[in-house]
């Protein structure tokens, strides 16, 4: 078995909470070759033939498993673009941890798109973590393009938590979600930028099914000269319920922009959206300034509870 | 022991001057305990905040045990051991109310420590732990809440800024015996500003502010009975004001 190095261990910490440790079911793609990979019982990793890829087939026996499949890339200059297909069987409940870091200490641009399609069957529970994060001392560029289209039956329930916080210096996330009936969606994305950083996020969640729901929630933090972008869209075909709600701290000479889009397409479709932008609040700087933190660590404390 | 020196606070409003604190100068002992009453829009808050750093005077003094605190900020008030009550405390998104008492106490708190302080303000402390500071509190939890921020850490001066303001009858029982127990300490400085009578005869000496000034200001036995019977003073009996 491949051993692994410092650089992509420290990697594997920031992104895999969970913590990597080559056990159960797991695949690990380093600069984009799979590096190492395992498979339990009820949970099948398969590589796809032309090897852009791989195949998770998760059986209905499974109880409470987890599946690792980090991402690292760690030579400047590399682009990998890969299409991942999940198969959730009727029933299965799985957790799904797909972090992804670059360490780029180059000056040439490194890039991974992780394509992700989930097909989730009737009754199943996913949970999906994905934590994204950048790091070296190069000039060239880490960037992170994740593309992910999650398709749920009847009564399934899916949770996509999604973290950027550091390092990556451009992102552009598209998300596609298609409820089927009495199946319940659950987003949390947490964003920080810095520098002069772009992430956009764009999504469209489309409740077909009777009785489906989605619950989006972001919350972003942007610093520096960086810009970010959201636009969550709510279609709603049928008796639905959908609440998103969209939370912006904005710092320095920072950009947010947030572009709501809720579309009703039935009588009985409630769809709610929130969407605030605002600096930090003075009011709670000065609450935490009477516990005795100073200014600098009142603002990282509003942030890091912000983004919890 | 709290000495307010001949303080001054006059903030400039569209281009007009303001005399929002006139002169005060007052002395609060170790263990004292003032309540702070008068008519709405006299001054109580503003100098309560002055006395936080909160608000900056144009002049007078401020010494909390020998020491000038005057030019000190906020952060540096709360280290030498002033803690503060807002009238209306900030939300916060995220936060979770168990985050929040460890901030307030300098200290990650043992779950007992938060549950004992959100149990002596009236707050049911396994719902309330990981419950997130935002709107989903109403205004009398999180005052509340505010209360058994302050008391999460030792003081020597505590000043609370209508802590009975928003509060239901049961719970203002239990503040009112949490002052007591404060009081009964003879440590601590307090000073609370209050419109209600029984928080009021709580008090050792009673200060009104009217107009910026101190317009009357003694012992209880002294100065309550007027405040009874003079208009603008305090007439809310039985339940708090809400």
């Amino acid at each position: 078995m491949a051993e692994i190095d410092q650089v992509t261990q420290s990697i594997l910490e920031k992104i895999d909470d969970a913590g990597f440790g080559k056990e159960g079911a797991y695949n690990l793609r380093y600069n984009g070759y799979s590096l190492c990979h395992g498979n339990t019982k009820n949970i099948t990793i398969k590589r796809k033939e032309d090897g852009k890829g791989m195949e998770v087939h998760i059986s209905g026996e499974t109880k409470g498993e987890q599946v690792h499949i980090p991402v690292v890339v760690a030579t400047s200059g590399i682009t990998d673009e890969v299409y991942n297909d999940f198969y959730i069987e009727d029933g299965a409940d799985v957790t799904i941890v797909a972090g992804c870091g670059i360490h780029n200490s180059g000056c040439n641009d490194s890039r991974h798109d992780g394509i992700h399609t989930f097909h989730v069957g009737r009754g199943a529970n996913v949970r999906y973590e994905e934590k994204h994060y950048g790091e070296g001392e190069g000039t060239g560029a880490r960037i992170l393009n994740p593309k992910t289209k999650i398709i749920l039956a009847e009564e399934a329930v899916f949770t996509l938590d999604s973290v950027q916080i550091e390092g990556v210096d451009s992102t552009k996330r598209e998300t596609e979600v298609i409820l089927g009936a009495g199946s319940k969606l659950f987003v949390m994305e947490k964003l920080m930028t810095h520098d002069e950083q772009v992430a956009v996020s764009d999504m469209e969640v489309r409740m077909e099914g009777e009785e489906s729901s989605a619950q989006i929630i972001s919350r972003s933090v942007a610093k520096g000269k960086s810009v970010q972008k959201f636009h969550p869209k709510a279609i709603g075909c049928a008796p639905c319920h959908a609440h998103i709600q969209c939370d912006s701290i904005i710092m320095d000479n920072a950009q947010v922009c947030s572009i709501p889009e809720i579309d009703a397409k039935h009588i009985d479709a409630a769809i709610i959206h929130e969407a605030a932008i605002g600096r930090i609040n003075n009011e709670q700087m000065i609450k935490l300034n009477t516990f005795g933190l100073d200014d600098e660590a009142a603002e990282a404390v509003i942030i890091e509870n912000f983004l919890n | 022991m709290l000495e307010v020196k001949n303080l001054v606070f006059r903030p400039i409003d569209n281009g007009v001057e303001k005399s929002i604190i006139d002169d005060i100068s007052f002395t609060v002992a170790d263990g004292e305990m003032i309540v702070i009453t008068g008519p709405n829009g006299g001054g109580k808050s503003t100098m309560a905040k002055l006395l936080m750093g909160i608000e900056k005077p144009d002049s007078g003094q401020i010494l909390l045990d020998g020491v000038d605190i005057t030019k000190l900020t906020i952060a540096e008030r709360a280290n030498a051991g002033i803690g503060f009550a807002f009238q209306q405390p900030p939300r916060f998104k995220g936060m979770t109310v168990e985050r929040l008492l460890s901030l307030a106490a300098g200290c990650e708190l043992p779950e007992k420590k938060c549950c004992d302080l959100l149990s002596n303000v009236g707050l049911c402390a396994r719902e309330y732990l990981k419950r997130e500071v935002d709107n989903t509190l109403s205004g009398g939890e999180m005052k509340r809440l505010e209360i058994a921020s302050v008391l999460a850490k030792e003081h020597n001066l505590f000043i609370f800024d209508e802590p009975e303001a928003g509060i239901d009858l049961w719970s203002f029982s239990m503040l009112v015996k949490q002052f007591e127990q404060l009081h009964s300490n003879h440590k601590e400085s307090l000073i609370l500003i209050s419109h209600q009578e029984r928080i009021i005869q709580m008090a050792d000496r009673i200060m009104v502010i009217k107009d910026g000034k101190i317009a009357k200001m003694g012992a209880k036995e002294q100065v309550f009975p007027g405040l009874m019977h003079h208009e603008g003073g305090c007439r809310c009996q039985g339940p708090p004001c809400v």
